[in-house]
C-alpha cells in the first residue's frame, strides 16, 4: 500500500494531446474517482497508470517508486475492467490463484489465499466454476478478488459496475466501497457516472479536454465548483447568461438585476443555480432576489417536482420542489414567485472566445 | 388449407435437404462399396465381395510411399503454417495500421488461386531461385513442403482470426496486470482461449495439403510421390477396385481425424 503521484502526465498521438499535463496526488489509503464526459481523457490516464499506454511525458510514482517506464506487469497494480476480462478457460480459483502464480507464491500459501479472496467477495464455494457459470455481478466480484488477492499497491477501477444492470449496481457499487475501506487500498476509479463517483469517492476529479478542472470532496465540487464546466457536469444547474455591471451585482441578459456574491469579476459571465436551492411563493420574497414568473413546465420526479418557471422572454430557472401531494403543486400557466439567496449564485466568467 | 400448404412445404424442404446431402455421400458410398467388389474389372451387380484389394496396397509401393510421403509433408505445411498463421492472427486481429483488410485478404489468396497456377508459378519461382542460388531446391522435400505451406495458410489465418475476435483483449491484460509477461499471457491466457480456432485451423491445413493434387505434380522430384499422384498414376494404368480400396483408407484417416478433433473442440462453432 502507498500513495501514488502523478506529475504533469501527457498523452498525445500525433498532434493530438488526449492528456494535458495530469498532475495528482492520490494519498495511502485514498478512493479516488476521474469523472468526466467520455473522450475527456480519464480512462487513457488509467491505462498509463496501469502500464497499457505510454505516456508521451511526465511521471508516475507509487510510494518514493518512478514506475514510469516499468511494463505493465512489474507495476503491481491490480485491474478491475469493465468486460470483468476473466480468463474463460479457467476455474474462479484458478483465475484468483493467476496472480499468485506469476508471483510464484508456494503451493501451500496458495489456497488459503485464494479462499480468503473469495470469502472477502461472498463467493466462497464457487472456486471450481467456470466464470460462464456465473451472473455478471458474481463475476465482477470474481474479477476484484483476483486484484485484491495480489495484495496490490494501487487498485485501478475502470468503469467497474457499467455492465451491470441498475439494481445490481447499487449494491456492487456499496460492496466495492465496502472492501477498499476495509482492505485500506489505495484505489483509483474511472467513470462517466456522476451519482457513482460521488456515493463512492474519498475525492472526485473532474476532467475534460484531457485537462483537471477540478479536484475535491464532492461538496467542493458540489458547493463551490471551480468553472462553469464543473458547475454544469456536477449535479444540476440553470445558466442565466448576463453581465457583472457592479461589484455583487448581476445584470441578466433579459434585464433582471440580480444580487450575487461580490467577488464575481466585472464583465460578461453566467449565473448557474442549483434548481433545489430556489424557493417558491411567499417564502421568496424575503430574500436576496426575488423575481415573479410563470410556471412553463412542470416534471414530476416522484419524491421530487421539477418546476420551470419562465421569468421573461429570455431567463428561466428550474425550482425543485419536495413533493407534498397536497393539492397546492403549480400548474402550467400559474403565476410564481421565485427567491434565492445571494449565496446561492454561482457566477462564472464568460470565457471569451 | 393453410395447415395443408405448411405441411406440403416441409415435405418438399426436407425433400431437398435429402436429395443434396445424398447426392453429397453418393461417391463415398459408391466408392467404399466398390473397394469391396470381388472381380477386377468394376461391373454391375458385384460377382462377390473381397478384401483381397486392401491387400494390394501393401504390395504396391507407390501407395506405401506415396502415402508416407503424403503424411509427412502435411503434417510438416501445417505446423509451419500455425507457426506463421497464429501470430500473424494476432497482429491482424490486435494492430490497426494501414493495408490490414488488404493484408487479411492476401492471406486468404491462395485459396482463390486455381492449383495449376499457383502450382506453375510456384516451379517457376523454384527453378529460377536454383539457378541462382545454386541451391537443390526443385523437386526437394522442402520445396514440396514450402508450396504446401502456402495452401494452409489460408485456412489457419481464417481459423485462429475467427478464434481471436472471441476473446476479450482486457484478459491478456489482466494477465499482464497480475504479473504475466508477454510470453507468459500468450501461453496462459491467449493460447488455450485460441486452441479451438488453432487446432480446427491445423485440421482444415492437413486436409488440404493431404489430398491436393495440382500442385504436388509440379513440385515433385523424381522418385518422390504424394498419394493423389500414387492414385493418378495408378489409374492410368489400371482400373480395379485397389484405387477405391485406398480411397477407403484415406477418407477414414480423415473422418478419424476429424471425430478425435470434434471430440477436443466443437468444430461446429469454429467453422
Amino acid at each position: 500500500m502507498a500513495s501514488l503521484t502523478l506529475d504533469g502526465l501527457t498523452k498525445s498521438y500525433g498532434d493530438v494531446a488526449v492528456v494535458k499535463s495530469v498532475s495528482l496526488e492520490v494519498r495511502d489509503g485514498e478512493f479516488l474517482v476521474l469523472l468526466g464526459p467520455s473522450g475527456c481523457g480519464k480512462t487513457t490516464t488509467l491505462r498509463m497508470i496501469a502500464g497499457f499506454v505510454p505516456p508521451s511525458g511526465g511521471s508516475i510514482r507509487i510510494g518514493d517508486q518512478d514506475i514510469t517506464r516499468l511494463p505493465p506487469w512489474k507495476r503491481n497494480a491490480g485491474l478491475v475492467f469493465q468486460s470483468y476480462a476473466l480468463f474463460p478457460h479457467m476455474t474462479v480459483a484458478q483465475n484468483v490463484a493467476f496472480g499468485l502464480e506469476m508471483r510464484k507464491a508456494a503451493r501451500s500459501e496458495v489456497g488459503p489465499r485464494v479462499a480468503e479472496a473469495l470469502r472477502l467477495v461472498r463467493l466462497d464455494g464457487y472456486g471450481e466454476r467456470y466464470p460462464r457459470q456465473l451472473s455478471g455481478g458474481q463475476q465482477q466480484r470474481v474479477a476484484l478478488a483476483r486484484a485484491l488477492v495480489i495484495r496490490p499497491d494501487v487498485l485501478l477501477l475502470d468503469e467497474p459496475l457499467s455492465n451491470l444492470d441498475a439494481k445490481l449496481r447499487l449494491q456492487v457499487r456499496l460492496e466495492i466501497r465496502a472492501l477498499q475501506q476495509q482492505t485500506g487500498l489505495t484505489t483509483v476509479m474511472v467513470t462517466h457516472d456522476q451519482e457513482e463517483a460521488l456515493t463512492m469517492a474519498d475525492r472526485l476529479v473532474v476532467m475534460s479536454d484531457g485537462a483537471v478542472r477540478q479536484v475535491g470532496t464532492q461538496s467542493d465540487l458540489y458547493e463551490r465548483p471551480a468553472d462553469l464546466f464543473v458547475a454544469d457536469f456536477v449535479g444540476r444547474s440553470t445558466m442565466i447568461a448576463g453581465t457583472v455591471t457592479a461589484p455583487g451585482t448581476f445584470r441578466s441578459d433579459g434585464g433582471l438585476v440580480l444580487t450575487c456574491p461580490a467577488p464575481a469579476p466585472l464583465g460578461p459571465a453566467t449565473l448557474a443555480l442549483r434548481p433545489e436551492r430556489l424557493t417558491m411563493g411567499l417564502a421568496a420574497r424575503g430574500l436576496d432576489n426575488h423575481v415573479p414568473g410563470t410556471a412553463s413546465f412542470v416534471s414530476y420526479l416522484g419524491a421530487m417536482l421539477d418546476v420551470h418557471v419562465r421569468l421573461n422572454g429570455t431567463d428561466h430557472v428550474v425550482v425543485q420542489i419536495p413533493n407534498k401531494a397536497d393539492g397546492l403543486a403549480p400548474a402550467v400557466g400559474d403565476t410564481i414567485e421565485v427567491g434565492w439567496p445571494a449565496s446561492a449564485c454561482l457566477v462564472f466568467p464568460r470565457e471569451t472566445a | 388449407m393453410m395447415a395443408d400448404g405448411r405441411f406440403a412445404g416441409r415435405v418438399a424442404l426436407h425433400g431437398v435437404a435429402y436429395l443434396t446431402l445424398g447426392f453429397i455421400l453418393m461417391p463415398l458410398v459408391f466408392v467404399t462399396w466398390l473397394a469391396f467388389f470381388a472381380q477386377e474389372i468394376p461391373s454391375f451387380p458385384p460377382e462377390g465381395y473381397s478384401l483381397k484389394w486392401f491387400g494390394a496396397i501393401a504390395n504396391n509401393r507407390n501407395f506405401v510411399t506415396g502415402l508416407w510421403t503424403s503424411m509427412q509433408v502435411a503434417i510438416a505445411a501445417t505446423m509451419i503454417g500455425l507457426a506463421l498463421a497464429v501470430p500473424a492472427s494476432l497482429i491482424l486481429a490486435r494492430r490497426q495500421f494501414t493495408g490490414n483488410a488488404a493484408m487479411s485478404q492476401f492471406l486468404l489468396l491462395p485459396l482463390v488461386v486455381p492449383g495449376v497456377v499457383m502450382g506453375t508459378a510456384i516451379y517457376v519461382f523454384q527453378i529460377e531461385t536454383e539457378i541462382a542460388t545454386g541451391l537443390p531446391i526443385l523437386g526437394s522435400l522442402g520445396g514440396l513442403i514450402a508450396g504446401h505451406t502456402l495452401i494452409v495458410i489460408p485456412w489457419t489465418v481464417r481459423l485462429v482470426t475467427a478464434s481471436l475476435a472471441g476473446l476479450d483483449p482486457a484478459a491478456e491484460e489482466a494477465a499482464q496486470s497480475l504479473g504475466a509477461n508477454q510470453w507468459t499471457t500468450f501461453f496462459r491466457v491467449t493460447l488455450p482461449a485460441i486452441r479451438p480456432g488453432v487446432v480446427a485451423g491445423a485440421l482444415f491445413g492437413f486436409v488440404t495439403s493431404f489430398g491436393n493434387l495440382e500442385m504436388s505434380l509440379f513440385l515433385v522430384g523424381p522418385g518422390r510421390i504424394t498419394l493423389p499422384i500414387a492414385i493418378l498414376q495408378y489409374l492410368e494404368w489400371k482400373i480395379d477396385p485397389t484405387v477405391a480400396a485406398v480411397s477407403v483408407l484415406q477418407i477414414l484417416l480423415i473422418a478419424g481425424a476429424m471425430i478425435i478433433t470434434d471430440r477436443y473442440v466443437k468444430l461446429a462453432r469454429v467453422v
